[in-house]
């Protein structure tokens, strides 16, 4: 959910913008990091834990914890809280410690 | 101290410490509840009467010369921690500015809830004025019209939804 | 390779502040910042600082950090800057690899000011890594700079400054403050930020802390606890609140990491916040012309880190042979708004941090 009226903030109208998450079609808009984009979207689970397969979402935002990892237009291990949404990218749950491909 | 330190509120003999002798309150007046020691000095700066003294050492707790002070209300919105309000003692009622930073603001003749240190509600009040300019930086001066007995308890407002 | 004069780790209040002075004084620096944008933490404060006019008191952090990165875009020429790029790798012979994307590059530098800042630390509790569950900076990036809202009711876990002023800027947001949790017996912030929380009815717990978090693959509902005097959970005091969002705000730890690289002498100064860099007076690490300013140096507020920033950019402009025309007056100036800032009881913290570094201090 978008904040509308802030006391201190103005967010303006930004332009929305189209991506897949999990190959289902939604909508972020500009200036949203991935992350963001998602968590606006109601998505909390962003990855796994490796062994537990325990569920791991947001927590630090600058790129330090690696709990927002997922994959990113074919690419493992992107953090997706400091990668900004771009549109079009395909976002995708990551499975284990993710795949390489050459 | 106690008090304070454990959940945010000062005690009765502090807040009563901040205040001027009753004939003062007759002009409006900075009440400043600014009890600790930390590094700032805005509301001494910005006084346009020089009504505020820090000095040196930042971290020395502001003291009014409420001779010279107009309650003007320059240092309300310049306090960083939101700690400064005026009062002033009319014959029917008391008149506050205090600092106000939600949305969406109240109106002009609004009815509210007048609320303690506590968030407690103690009474109902009056918006008098809702005072906006591009120097006060998004913080709201509200002029609020509150019962002669909460000079020492009023601190904000709630409105009532 | 590129050589460079002065190379600046981390775009904050410290490394904008040290490339401004180091620019006045006619030295070139680039900057590296691994975030997308300029400005470390001070983008999302939506609150007025505090500290003395010098540090920009007053006014809201989101526009100290424009006027911060202005100042930086005032020298074109003098001063680079790289974003979304890491400083992979730092050695002995002052080479610096980067990552940008997928592009990796080595520079070299004459001079390097490591200004890395710091990162929330984390608690230990029972599902603690539930989805919901936040650090307070997070909780910040969410609302104030994407305006997304992270929830709708919140726990906070911290009454230090951060947890205090994230409090306030959530219900300025719109979502309820359930209640702030305090592991102490007293508020660790400023009473002030306190005050304006109790105002708005937020419940501060003293001597409480979080003991469970609950729920199916995001956080449900929290179980906290009564502390006794050696911080243990008290048997028989346990609430349950029901919150879909939880924020830890328990103390900052200095991203020191990079120094390890090169095995610049370090201590682990708890009061500081962590690992730190041995230092000496002008902030120099054991490893010749390697610098260390703001929060990386010693976990304080963004006013010192700004002024840190801007007195290594001084002693770094005199090494590197371009001494500040205002340079004695500016030392003078810069270590006096420092002893300033500190020298409050909320400024014990620091000092007492500062004097465990020194005992450690080399003679150069």
């Amino acid at each position: 959910m978008r904040i509308k009226d802030h006391p201190i903030l103005e967010f303006k109208d930004q332009k929305p913008l189209h991506f897949t998450y999990n190959d289902t079609l939604v909508e972020g808009q500009f200036g949203d990091t991935i992350a963001s984009a998602l968590h606006n979207l109601g998505i909390r689970k962003l990855s796994h834990s490796i062994k537990d397969k325990r569920a791991r979402g947001f927590y630090c935002a600058i790129g330090n914890c690696a709990s927002c990892n997922m994959v990113v237009n074919g690419k493992p291990n992107v953090r997706t809280c400091v990668t900004l949404l771009e549109e079009g990218m395909s976002v995708k749950t990551q499975v284990n410690k993710g795949v390489l491909y050459d | 101290m106690n008090l304070l330190n454990k959940n945010g509120v000062p005690s009765l003999e502090q807040i009563k410490s901040r205040f001027p002798s009753k004939e003062l309150l007759l002009t409006p007046k900075a009440i400043t509840e600014c009890y600790e020691e930390i590094p700032c000095n805005p509301c001494s700066t910005v006084c346009p009467f020089d009504a505020i003294t820090i000095g040196e050492d930042i971290n020395t707790p502001p003291v009014v010369d409420f001779d010279k002070c107009t309650g003007c209300g320059i240092c309300v919105y310049n306090c960083p921690g939101l700690a400064i309000f005026t009062v002033q003692e009319n014959e029917e009622h008391l008149l506050f500015k205090i600092p106000y930073e939600f949305v969406p603001y109240p109106n002009l003749g609004e009815i509210v809830h007048a609320v303690n240190r506590n968030g407690e509600i103690i009474s109902k009040a009056v918006i008098t004025k809702v005072q906006i300019s591009s120097r006060q930086d998004k913080t709201v001066l509200l002029h609020v019209q509150v019962a002669k007995e909460y000079l020492h308890e009023f601190i904000t407002v709630r409105r009532i939804i | 390779m590129t050589n460079y004069d002065l190379v600046i780790i981390g775009g904050g209040p410290a490394g904008l502040s040290a490339a401004k002075i180091a620019a006045e004084a006619g030295v070139k620096s680039i900057i590296i910042e691994r975030d997308y944008h300029l400005g470390g933490q001070l983008v999302k404060q939506t609150h007025m600082f505090f500290g003395s006019e010098k540090q920009y008191a007053k006014t809201r952090g989101i526009d100290i950090a424009k006027i911060l990165v202005n100042n930086v875009m005032d020298y074109p020429d003098s001063i680079e800057v790289m974003t979304n790029t890491t400083v992979v790798g730092l050695y002995d012979d002052m080479v610096l690899t980067l990552l940008q994307n997928e592009s990796y590059s080595k520079i070299k530098a004459k001079s390097i000011i490591i200004a890395t800042g710091a990162s929330e630390k984390f608690l230990a509790f029972e599902n603690n890594d539930l989805p919901g569950i936040y650090g307070a900076g997070a909780v910040q990036t969410l609302m104030n700079v994407h305006g997304v809202l992270p929830g709708e009711n919140v726990v906070m876990v911290g009454s230090g400054n951060i947890g205090l002023i994230v409090s306030y800027q959530l219900m300025q947001a719109g979502v309820n403050v359930k209640a702030v949790l305090e592991a102490s017996p007293t508020i660790g912030g400023y009473k002030v930020h306190a005050s304006k929380l109790k105002r708005l009815g937020v419940d501060i717990l003293t001597s409480t802390s979080i003991k469970k978090a609950i729920g199916k693959d995001k956080l449900e509902k929290i179980i906290i606890s009564k502390l006794d005097n050696d911080w243990n959970y008290i048997e028989k005091t346990e609430t349950e609140i029901e919150t879909d969002v939880l924020c830890i705000s328990v103390g900052l730890s200095p991203q020191s990491r990079l120094l390890g690289m090169i095995e610049a002498k370090m201590k682990y100064v708890p009061t500081l916040g962590g690992l730190v860099a041995v230092i000496n007076k002008h902030h120099e690490t054991s490893i010749k012309n390697i610098f260390v300013a703001g929060d990386v140096c010693g976990v304080e507020e963004a006013s010192s880190a700004i002024v840190e920033g801007c007195f290594t950019g001084l002693i770094v402009s005199e090494r590197l042979g371009h001494k500040h025309q205002n340079h004695d007056k500016l030392y003078n100036d810069f270590k006096s708004q420092l002893q300033n800032l500190r020298s409050g009881p909320f400024g014990k913290k620091t000092r007492t941090g500062l004097e465990e570094l020194r005992r450690d201090e080399f003679v150069k």
